[in-house]
């Protein structure tokens, strides 16, 4: 029990990050993948949708094991929440949450926001921003790039390419004008 | 005889040509293995999966940090991964280490184009907006959080009128 009293805090940086860099070789040596996510949203489209796109024909079953990790993500998401839960609500800088709360943003007991995240603003012009198009961005910004912050960040910054680092640059670039000039606009919504 | 190789020989580049764009393996196992053998990517995953939501790396609040530079735990993580990843991946070329199936370990880079310029920043756009990157949305509906369901879809949309219109914008 106290074990996973100990376990169920958030993890801090150094010992997370480490662990998540080690996703890379073992990747690597279980069966010479490289580590990325968002080629997964492709498969799916490719399995379920190929609608004769060229980019869309190929042989998707090749890279099930893509499909398989991302299934293990989704799995590794509940465990956390069953079991590795503490149930304290997320510690963010005050500063932040001061900003927050002029939103209406007051609710910290998940990991998104159950202010906004949730189905009934789904159907307010915030909550479609938010979720929908910015979900469509994130499908379409990281295939244009070629990979996501698993892909380009990690794996390619591992690697040492320079594809990878103007990537990152870029999805850096991106968040900082989103969170800072264009998303205090939307929540006041 | 010739003419059958140089054939195999085309269709591999084009292989190569619609791979190296993407996170997908260049190269191709040559070993045929049961499907079961993909349970070790299901471990990992779930692995994965596990280290996202206790780093909180998936949370929309940790991203909202980041980009308006009120923490460091985002850079913390990130920046030891990648000198984790960057040391083994390091190793592994030195010492030329092979896979556990005794394979040699291909890690030829993706090659620069506008696209991850254009994509990146239209990424960036989305990772703010929704406090996710692609891997998080996984973690987040395993989580509990059902609405990520509709970014998720939402995503998979993107990548396919990314398919769609992908002659027509600039890489």
């Amino acid at each position: 029990m106290q074990f996973q009293q100990w376990i169920s805090q958030p993890w801090p940086w150094y010992i997370s990050g480490p662990l998540i860099g080690l996703m890379v070789p073992v990747l690597l040596l279980l069966g010479n993948k490289h580590f990325g996510i968002s080629s997964s949203l492709r498969h799916i489209c490719a399995a379920c949708l190929p609608a004769k796109i060229p980019f869309f024909q190929y042989n998707w079953k090749k890279e099930i094991w893509n499909l398989v990790f991302v299934t293990g993500v989704f799995l590794g998401g509940f465990i956390a929440a069953t079991w590795l839960n503490n149930a304290q609500p997320v510690a963010i800088n005050p500063a932040l949450a001061k900003e927050l709360s002029g939103y209406g943003i007051t609710n910290y007991s998940n990991l998104t926001p159950v202010d906004i995240f949730n189905w009934a603003n789904l159907f307010t012009i915030k909550g479609f921003i938010i979720m929908v198009m910015g979900g469509f961005m994130v499908g379409f910004g990281t295939r244009y790039a070629g990979g996501c912050t698993s892909g380009h960040a990690i794996m390619g910054l591992s690697n040492l390419q320079l594809s990878s680092l103007i990537a990152t640059i870029c999805f850096m670039a991106g968040g900082f004008v989103m969170a800072n000039y264009i998303l205090p606009f939307i929540l006041t919504l | 005889m010739s003419s059958i190789k140089t054939s195999t020989t085309t269709e591999q580049n084009t292989d190569f040509e619609v791979r190296s764009l993407d996170t997908m393996c260049i190269n191709d196992s040559a070993l045929q293995h049961p499907w079961w053998y993909n349970i070790k990517y299901l471990i990992a995953g779930i692995l994965f999966g596990i280290l996202l939501v206790k780093a909180e790396v998936v949370s929309w609040f940790r991203i909202q940090e980041m980009f308006r530079l009120q923490s460091f735990h985002m850079y913390g993580v990130i920046g030891s991964a990648v000198m984790v990843g960057a040391i083994s991946v390091y190793i592994i070329k030195r010492f030329k280490i092979k896979t556990i199936h005794g394979e040699a370990i291909d890690l030829t880079g993706k090659k620069f184009n506008k696209g991850q310029i254009y994509g990146g920043l239209i990424f960036g756009f989305g990772w703010a907006l929704t406090g996710a990157c692609p891997g998080p949305l996984f973690a987040l509906i395993g989580n509990g959080a059902t609405v990520v369901i509709v970014v998720l879809l939402s995503s998979i949309a993107g990548t396919w009128v990314y398919g769609l219109v992908r002659d027509k914008l600039p890489h």
